[in-house]
């Protein structure tokens, strides 16, 4: 079974081998050889344990964001050390709070304004699908999707700071599994 | 000032004002073309005093549009309500109060966005929520919008 | 000795430029845009640009029952959430008249009380890290905490519980509430003095903020400027001492007043009235009242026609909810009358001639949330 979820790729794969790192490892075998493939690894490793989000809140899933880096919850331990106020010099964009129409062009300019490799969270049933402001809005973007490419969504209204330091070692997962040349790119074992 | 000499004094200001019965404040409607000499006779004089304005709203009642405004005195504690309303839906207008009550800038400001009534001589009337050329006046009840409203 | 040659600088030619304090900025607490006219680093004229929150609530609730509102009134000012919540409760009680057992009134007085007291440690610790001490943030945060800890153990949610319900509560508090609360107070007491040792006797910060957007009464009072902000000009506005609802007229408490009108006044009062909150709670924690934790409902809540108008003092001021109801289970016109919409009015006029650094501290005294300038 595990072989068959190896084959799959990553969208298919069962829960507890996701979880397992001796099954992430296997994942990493693409035949690029032994130089690269070391150094895929330390620059994945380093990628992922340092993510820096940019300061941006729009609703009350911001105040969780901010509970999350309270010393309670205190996220600093999975490496987001600071929050940068610039675009250029983060790499993630945790969406949290409702994205209204006027706020969607601005949405769009900061993303692209951020550097690649870039990651999106979208924090919050907002940021999701347009929350509790799906029905009868006239001024609500329904899902943040629907301006940027998400890597991981967060659901909850909202979600407690534990479910946000989830998404995040998703995430961390996620970039875990990327290659070196090309970070859209999933690796795929035939 | 208690309730009945204040009725009595608006009365007096404006013969025209219709007394609502049974409302939690006293409440009057006013013609429009008197609402700015009315406001600001009740806020100079001695004894109505109404220097606070806690609130500026306006309603789309189907048949005419009404502007409220809730008003205080903070010095002798009374309060009282006045309403004006036009029954022209394609250009409303009435008379700013932004000279007597700095607040009133931005709630008629709101009042013009949301629901397309103007007011005179404001010193700075556009759209403060929604963008610069959104169409139409969403707190209207005949505002239609297929894009983007999902209904239930 | 040497003497000192004063080289004339030639002066150059000071034109005004615009910049952005666009939505997306670390210290306006929020999407606020701020189109500021700077002549060198003095502040000529500001303009400010809402919208960028704007959910179209009002719309909303026109489709919305009663019990269904309370939960977008959450979401509103969210961090007076239970405070907007009572708003609600309290109209459509006044206005079916329905008597709510003194037991509700005891815990949503209380819960009310920690309500402000938490609104005040968030604003604190955000106040101070705007300002450079980012110790504040932490301390603050930290403490709060300890409040969110009792609400999840009653309520069932850590923030935007939503646990009022008109004629009552949701469900009845937990045992353990009244051992934590009086804990935390404990706790508290002595944790607020070393929030006055950092900041409110720190020489910078009195240094920035003395005499830094001065607001005379009569400004606040034309300018509709309510809440602590207010009551720094000497503008004396407390809902709960004019119009008394819940207890507010059983228990003792100062309503805090401050005339200096600046911005070290507002953080005073601030400051001085989560002491007066702990002492609202001290009195009523040990008397709350067995009974039921809610008033017989019918269970489709329709209010009679005609207008209603209801006011409670939330952390930020003045909020009052002017509801036209025509009979039917939804109201047809909600209007939400919010302290930071008419607060917002009044940075402009109080930041003239100003440094652009004093126009952060004095954004972080009038204590704005902007989901509740825009609903």
């Amino acid at each position: 079974m595990e072989e068959r979820s190896i084959e799959m790729g990553i969208k298919n794969m069962k829960e507890k081998d996701f979880r397992d790192n001796e099954t992430l490892e296997s994942f990493k075998k693409t035949g690029q050889g032994i130089l690269l493939t070391t150094i895929n690894d330390v620059i994945d490793w380093g990628r992922s344990n340092s993510v820096w989000p940019l300061t941006f809140a729009t609703s009350c899933c911001g105040i969780e964001m901010m509970a999350a880096g309270a010393p309670r919850h205190d996220f600093a331990r999975f490496g987001i050390e600071v929050y940068r106020a610039s675009p250029r010099q983060a790499d993630l964009i945790v969406v949290a709070g409702t994205i209204v129409n006027k706020m969607a062009p601005v949405l769009k300019r900061l993303y692209d304004q951020m550097s690649e490799p870039k990651y999106v969270i979208a924090m919050g049933a907002c940021a999701v699908s347009g929350g509790p402001f799906y029905y009868n809005c006239y001024h609500v973007v329904r899902g943040v999707d629907h301006v940027i490419p998400v890597d991981v969504y967060v659901p909850g209204c909202p979600p407690r700071p534990e479910a946000l330091l989830y998404g995040v070692m998703q995430l961390q997962r996620k970039i875990k599994l990327a290659t070196i040349t090309d970070q859209n790119k999933i690796q795929k074992v035939k | 000032m208690d309730l009945e000499k204040l009725k009595e004094r608006v009365l007096t200001l404006v013969p025209e004002a219709e007394f609502e019965e049974n409302k939690q404040f006293l409440t009057f409607f006013i013609p429009a073309g008197k609402l700015h000499a009315t406001a600001m006779r009740l806020k100079e004089d001695e004894d109505t005093a109404f220097d606070y304005l806690f609130c500026q709203s306006a309603t789309d009642m189907g048949k005419y549009l009404m502007v409220v405004y809730h008003m205080e005195s903070t010095k002798l504690g009374h309060a009282i309500v006045l309403k004006v309303k036009t029954e022209d839906r394609q250009n409303p207008a009435f008379d700013t109060v932004c000279d007597i009550w700095r607040t009133a800038e931005f709630h008629e400001r709101e009042i013009f966005d949301l629901l397309g009534i103007r007011f005179n001589n404001h010193p700075d009337l556009r759209r403060l929520f929604l963008d610069e050329n959104w169409v139409g006046y969403p707190l209207r009840k005949d505002y239609q919008d297929e894009v983007n409203i999902v209904e239930l | 000795m040497k003497e000192v040659i004063h080289t004339p600088v030639p002066s150059v030619e000071e034109e005004e430029y615009h910049i952005n304090m666009g939505p997306q900025h670390p210290s306006t607490h929020g999407v606020l845009r701020l189109v500021v006219t700077l002549q060198g680093e003095i502040v000529k004229k500001l303009k400010p640009h809402c919208g960028y929150i704007h959910r179209g609530m009002e719309k909303m609730c026109e489709k919305d029952t009663y019990p269904q509102i309370i939960h977008l009134t959450d979401r509103m000012d969210y961090l007076s959430a239970h405070i907007n919540n009572h708003a609600v409760c309290l109209l459509v009680e006044n206005a079916l008249q329905i008597e709510v057992p003194e037991r509700v009134k005891y815990i949503r007085t209380i819960m009310d009380e920690l309500c402000r007291i938490q609104s005040h440690q968030l604003w604190w610790a955000s106040f101070g890290m705007d300002l450079g001490g980012l110790t504040c943030f932490f301390y603050g945060l930290r403490d709060r905490e300890k409040i969110l800890d009792i609400w999840e153990e009653s309520t069932g949610a850590r923030f935007l519980q939503s646990y009022y319900t008109p004629g009552g509560l949701m469900w009845d508090i937990h045992p353990d509430f009244q051992k934590h609360t009086k804990e935390f107070l404990k706790y508290f007491r002595k944790k607020i003095k070393d929030y006055e040792k950092i900041l409110s006797g720190n020489v910078i910060f009195r240094e920035r903020s003395r005499n830094i957007g001065l607001m005379t009464k009569e400004e606040a009072i034309s300018y509709g400027v309510t809440g602590p902000s207010g009551r720094g000009s000497g503008f004396s506005c407390d809902v709960r001492k004019h119009h008394p609802y819940a207890l507010y007229d059983k228990v003792e408490f100062k309503e805090i007043l401050y005339q200096e009108g600046d911005t070290l006044a507002r953080y005073m009062v601030r400051m001085d009235e989560m002491y007066e909150s702990m002492h609202i709670i001290d009195q009523l924690i040990d008397n709350i009242p067995e009974g039921d934790f809610s008033a017989k409902m019918k269970a489709v809540i329709k209010l009679p026609a005609g207008e209603y108008y209801q006011r409670v003092e939330s952390a930020r001021g003045d909020l009052g909810l002017y509801c036209i109801s025509d009979g039917n289970k939804t109201p047809y016109r909600l209007k939400f009358r919010t302290p930071s919409f008419s607060n917002l009015s009044v940075l402009d006029h109080i930041s003239r001639d100003l440094k652009i650094a004093d126009l952060v501290a004095i954004g972080g005294s009038l204590d704005l949330v902007i989901p509740d300038i825009d609903r």
